[in-house]
């Protein structure tokens, strides 16, 4: 499938990363710090579900290390990599791998993490799409598509009129140029999910704001992943 | 967003600019950042680059598994000793110990520059390293190319794929090779459409070929296909300055290894269950390691 997306020069050349794979270790770094960030926290517990080549070939490449490490908040040439999972005993982080079936359309790199944490809970899904470039493709079941290396903005609300209207009012004020919007919903008359991309850095201030709203469920800041 | 090679040498002949800085421009477009900070972030890449070579021909340095590693470091001895002639000559063969270098590194998780993957982190290193130490090319004009490759690379991610598991071994050391044969040619003096020329020679050369690691490490085949795609690369690199042509060209080579790739069996495609990984040795070796971990 071809990628439209933007790409950067530093993503062909790069990331700056430890061995021995780019899409089974670079790649799988990334979906784990996603995942770390939109759980807000360190998980305590993670399920960790490994699809096609990830299921296949991932221990050879890593991947289990490389996610947990992600989780850990290690970044994609962190040497610590190799020795995550002991790392995350000693954390208390308590890590489960399963081989799990995401769908005919998923990309063979894909995995799902289940993540808990001081009654906080995350499902999030997304495929390492090469080089090291990664896609979240879903969050809490509803579809969403974006690529981590934006400031992103994550809001799931009531599914009403007028609330993309509040949250970019709220960034005009806080002066947040929106690069990609995608809304989405599992059905009608259900809580909606919005995914802002942004060019400027999300004040935590504009999180909080947002918070207040009624009807607004959970908001997440996620902070663009860089290597 | 440059969406074809032919768009990059049409932007490079109209305005009379080198590929590496339209590539460059582009970047500085897409990020918003200036052009200073972009190429110190190019020159970070290169000194990993160059690191992570020095260090695989230091020593003889091994994989994790065990299954594969000192190989470079063994052809780097062996073109040091006096009287040795290699039957590919000087620079392929330093630029073979230099690719395979990097990508043993890479298989002992060490650190290295992806470029466009880890398993095919060796060709560009190896092919620039190379050009640098035998034709006296300057960092700065390294960093040039490795723009350039970038530009390159960034077509073929987004015309077709740079993963071996969406689109086999084509995907990740051709695209390599290709893009490091644009960038060599331009170092060389080449104009922008030899460079397009020389990319879709190389990966006209390295299409079909799929993607089969044994036990699934990014070992075997992977660390002696970056040998190869850095002698594909010179091939395509010699013919283009040359004046040769590609008769298909560059973007529909890429498309069509993009349609390959997209066609190609499950079994080649990074899953560890066809090629050389289902060969009795293959299967042998991947027993082997998987047993003896879990007894650890």
């Amino acid at each position: 499938m071809p990628h439209r997306r933007s790409i950067s020069a530093f993503d062909i050349i790069g990331p700056i990363m430890v061995g021995p794979s780019s899409s089974h270790t670079a790649g799988a770094v990334r979906l784990g710090q996603v995942g770390r960030a939109v759980l807000g926290v360190q998980p305590k517990e993670a399920l960790i579900g490994l699809h096609g080549s990830f299921a296949e070939t991932g221990r050879g490449h890593g991947t289990d290390r490389a996610l947990v490490a992600g989780l850990l908040g290690m970044d994609t040439h962190d040497p610590r990599i190799r020795d995550s999972l002991d790392i995350a005993r000693e954390k208390g982080m308590r890590v489960a791998f399963e081989k799990v079936d995401l769908g005919e359309d998923a990309h063979p790199n894909s995995a799902r993490l289940h993540l808990k944490a001081w009654g906080r809970e995350v499902v999030i899904e997304g495929a390492s799409v090469g080089g090291g470039v990664v896609e979240i493709t879903q969050i809490q079941g509803f579809p969403v598509r974006f690529s981590g290396k934006y400031d992103t903005l994550i809001v799931v609300a009531e599914d009403r009129p007028g609330t993309i209207n509040i949250v970019t009012g709220l960034m005009l004020d806080h002066r947040v140029n929106v690069a990609f919007l995608r809304v989405g919903r599992k059905q009608r008359g259900g809580d909606a999910i919005m995914v802002y991309e942004t060019d400027d850095h999300i004040p935590e201030e504009l999180v909080e704001a947002l918070e207040d709203f009624h009807w607004v469920r959970w908001v997440r800041h996620v902070p663009p992943i860089m290597g | 967003m440059i969406e074809s090679i032919a768009e990059m040498v049409d932007l490079a002949e109209n305005q009379g600019l080198p590929l590496h800085e339209i590539a460059l421009r582009a970047e500085m477009q897409h990020s918003g950042r200036k052009r200073e900070e972009l190429r110190e972030r190019m020159r970070e890449r290169l000194e990993t680059m160059r690191e992570s070579v020095e260090h695989g021909l230091a020593e003889p340095v091994m994989s994790l598994s065990g299954l594969s590693g000192g190989n470079a470091h063994r052809l780097w001895n062996w073109l040091s000793e006096p009287g040795c002639e290699p039957i590919t000559g000087p620079i392929l063969s330093r630029a073979v110990a230099r690719a395979m270098a990097v990508n043993e590194v890479n298989a002992g998780m060490g650190c290295i520059v992806a470029t466009p993957t880890a398993g095919s982190a060796g060709i560009l290193p190896g092919v620039l390293l190379t050009l640098q130490e035998m034709r006296g090319f300057s960092d700065e004009q390294l960093v040039d190319a490795l723009f350039t490759a970038a530009g390159i690379g960034g077509v073929i991610f987004r015309r077709a794929s740079v993963s071996g598991a969406a689109g086999g071994c084509q995907a990740e050391t051709g695209s390599a090779a290709a893009m490091a044969a644009g960038a060599a040619v331009e170092l060389l003096g080449g104009a922008p459409r030899q460079s397009a020329h020389a990319v879709a020679m190389t990966l006209k050369n390295m299409l079909g070929l799929v993607c089969d690691p044994v036990a699934g490490l990014v070992e075997i085949p992977c660390v002696k296909r970056n040998a190869a795609g850095a002698a594909q690369c010179f091939i395509a690199v010699d013919l283009a300055l040359a004046g040769v042509e590609s008769v298909i060209p560059a973007d529909e080579v890429i498309d069509a290894m993009g349609a390959i790739g997209r066609r190609m069996d499950e079994r080649f495609k990074e899953t560890a269950r066809g090629g050389l990984a289902a060969t009795p040795t293959g299967r042998r070796l991947a027993r082997l390691i998987w047993e003896e971990k879990r007894e650890d």
